[in-house]
């Protein structure tokens, strides 16, 4: 028995005015990824001993253009995208308007937090890196306008959940539509796992910033509210592309969705999962005792089990559209792939290079590996294939077929968009085997290390297919935004997809057994502060209160 | 709830492979010795140069064949700059920071901690090779980071 993923498949319109905001919202996150690729290109050169910074017209510290490539790509870029997407994936599977006022206020908050962001990174008041490490100090604007970010994502779900209240209260004894409950659980995750870098802000560094607490914080603490955050933010970023693997790419495949039940499941999972495992990036630090790390490196092994669950999932999607269209053979049925679909494509491409994100973000979680590793290039090579590519690569994928629909504007160019993908896979790849083989042999991370006064002759052939690979990926994104560019000034009107693609899938939800609990969200919200308290509450019991013992540092 | 049989085995397999990952990685932890620093012990780092050990930087012999070696990391530089250890020796590194976080990491080994002000970061290596290894500050500390180096050399 098949069924769709959204509530009404015969179609819903969304407003114009709603969707010029929810375009507007992600034009600040492309403005961001704009600024923050000149960055990388400088960063992956300098790893290769070539420094073009001093040929930049602003923004020439190597690690001020870090700290912007950092907060633009994966702060600014990732939740610009996400405050768009989500709440148009819920208010189509639900057939509901979203709240108008609270689409505003997710703008508004974006672009002020925008605006003090930038503010403090230009003037360099604010060279502290995106993990923002006390007692290094940056000035309040910087701290608060990573805040006002934050409050936008919280608006963005705030809306989705108004909107699902009033879907519910209509529809009762009905399960929620897939698309809308996977859109949900992606940002309910996200809000909880935003509020210990709430703390760490509000409570202590921006009054720290301004001053207060005789201007001391404690270095310790604050690193571990950061790391409460930041494992936590990856499948932030990571669940709006499954949302989109799931229950978007099958359709555009020709394919279907295997299980309603196992998708939900995989999306508790995380909610339950994601966060009480942040330890694996202390492994390093002292004043966290061995066995609490050891309790995060098992639940991080545990995170792993629904991205496996995924990868046979939307694989298997692929494969039933593959054969729909002639496929055959064990592994030939994949040349029938839409591979001339620049959307599918592009995602596709996202799924494969983040098999290797994958197996080298099991070795970050293994301690005594990480202990090789931590720190070196190993980890910016890992994560390029995780954030920098199946969840980037797959927003890309998304824009072709989203913003046409956004803007009423047909997609510019096929092919530059189809080269576009390729070349960034290819340089992504390249990238990462640089960075990982240097990695291995030492190589710092954050280093500029054309200026550096120690080298290694092991880090040379690392250090230049990191170069290499970075100006490919440069290219492939600048491709990436001439075809949107295009699309945006020249595309043709009135040939834009008319709506989302929605997928069936092929075991519809139950509406009796026990997996009608897993749309409780409410239920799996309790059982996941119940394991945060086990995971985080022996570390915060024995520590605290704080020693509040540094001074701030500007030394930059 | 319904799942095909294929999805079934395959879920089943990866399941029972992380599993068996995660055996491995605590049989190793165990029986190869590998440990994680944890709580060594707190310190003011505004009085660093009257607290011991940290008011006396350098190598000491504690035991037979059993030496420490006390640093302090600070923008840019390891104090002190170069420590001699002999070959063969239980060595444990005590460090910890007198300003911003830094990062103490010995290329070639499992020697790679972070120095936090107000915490005590240890660490235990014994050097089987003679030779002169870098020790690399990998965590950003500010515009002179790419500087921030010293030497341990085994001898």
């Amino acid at each position: 028995m098949s069924a769709s993923t959204v509530y009404d498949p015969s179609g819903f319109e969304i407003p114009a005015s709603h969707k010029r905001f929810l375009r507007w919202t992600i034009y600040i996150g492309y403005g961001a990824l704009i600024a923050g690729i000149f960055h990388g290109l400088a960063n992956a050169l300098s790893y290769a001993n070539i420094n073009i910074l001093p040929y930049f017209p602003r923004l020439r510290g190597y690690y001020q253009g870090l700290t912007a490539h950092g907060v633009a790509n994966v702060l600014v870029f990732t939740f610009a995208f996400s405050n768009g997407f989500l709440p148009l994936m819920t208010a189509r599977a639900l057939s509901r308007q979203l709240v108008s006022s609270l689409v505003y206020a997710c703008f508004a908050l974006l672009a002020i937090g925008n605006v003090l962001v930038v503010y403090a990174i230009v003037t360099n008041q604010a060279s502290v890196l995106y993990t923002s490490y006390a007692p290094l100090q940056a000035h309040w604007t910087y701290y608060v306008g990573l805040v006002f970010i934050v409050l936008s994502t919280w608006a963005a779900l705030l809306n989705m959940l108004i909107v699902l209240r009033r879907w519910r209260r209509d529809h009762i004894g009905e399960r929620v539509p897939l698309l809308a409950f996977i859109s949900v659980v992606a940002y309910v995750m996200w809000f909880l796992a935003s509020l210990p870098i709430a703390v760490e802000f509000i409570g202590f560094l921006i009054p720290w910033s301004l001053g207060a607490y005789g201007g001391l914080v404690d270095p310790l603490l604050t690193r571990t509210l950061f790391w409460f955050t930041g494992h936590a933010i990856v499948y932030a970023w990571l669940l709006p592309a499954y949302v989109s693997w799931y229950a978007l790419v099958p359709r555009q495949a020709g394919g279907l969705l295997v299980s309603d039940a196992l998708t939900r499941t995989v999306f508790i999972l995380f909610l339950i999962l994601s966060i009480p495992t942040g330890f694996h990036h202390q492994y390093t630090d002292p004043g966290i005792p061995e066995g609490m790390k050891a309790v995060h490196g098992v639940l991080t092994f545990g995170v792993f089990f629904p991205s496996l669950a995924t990868a046979f999932s939307v694989v298997a999607a692929l494969e039933i559209g593959a054969r729909r269209r002639g496929g055959r053979g064990v592994i030939r049925w994949i040349a029938k792939l839409p591979w001339n679909d620049p959307s599918v494509t592009a995602q596709m491409l996202a799924m494969a290079v983040f098999v290797f994100g994958g197996i080298t973000g099991l070795i970050n979680a293994s301690f005594t590996m990480n202990q090789i590793i931590h720190n070196t290039t190993w980890v910016p090579g890992h994560f390029h294939m995780t954030v920098g590519t199946a969840v980037a690569l797959t927003f890309v994928g998304v824009a072709y077929w989203m913003i046409p629909y956004l803007t009423g504007r047909a997609l510019w160019s096929r092919k530059l968009a189809l080269a576009s993908s390729w070349i960034y896979t290819i340089g992504v790849l390249i990238f990462a085997r640089g960075m990982i083989s240097a990695g291995l042999e030492g190589m710092p991370r954050r280093l500029f290390r054309v200026q550096a006064t120690y080298t290694n002759p092991d880090w040379r052939l690392g250090g230049v297919l990191t170069g290499i690979g970075g100006t490919l990926m440069f290219i492939g994104l600048a491709l990436f935004f001439v075809v949107i560019g295009m699309t945006i000034l020249r595309g043709k009107k009135g040939e834009q997809p008319k709506d989302i693609p929605v997928s069936r899938t092929l075991l519809a939800p139950s509406l009796s057994g026990w997996d009608r609990h897993l749309d409780r969200i409410g239920l799996w919200v309790l059982v996941t502060v119940a394991l945060i308290a086990i995971a985080y509450g022996p570390f915060f019991a024995s520590y605290l209160p704080a020693r509040m013992i540094s001074p701030g540092f500007r030394l930059y | 709830m319904k799942i095909e049989t294929y999805e079934k085995a395959y879920l089943w397999l990866g399941g029972l492979t992380l599993l068996a990952c995660l055996v491995v990685l605590l049989y190793s932890s165990v029986a190869m010795d590998i440990h994680l620093p944890g709580r060594a012990g707190e310190v003011d780092p505004k009085l660093l140069a009257s607290t011991p050990p940290f008011d006396q930087p350098g190598v000491r012999q504690v035991g037979p064949n059993k030496y420490e070696a006390v640093l302090i990391g600070r923008a840019w530089s390891f104090n002190p700059p170069e420590i001699r250890v002999p070959v063969g020796a239980e060595v444990t590194f005590i460090g910890t920071s007198q300003d911003v976080i830094h990062g103490f990491f010995i290329e070639g080994t499992r020697v790679n901690i972070m120095l936090i002000p107000g915490q005590i970061a240890t660490a235990t290596h014994t050097f089987r090779e003679p030779g002169e290894y870098t020790v690399i500050c990998h965590e950003y500390c500010g515009i002179g980071h790419h500087t921030m180096f010293g030497k341990v050399i085994a001898e």
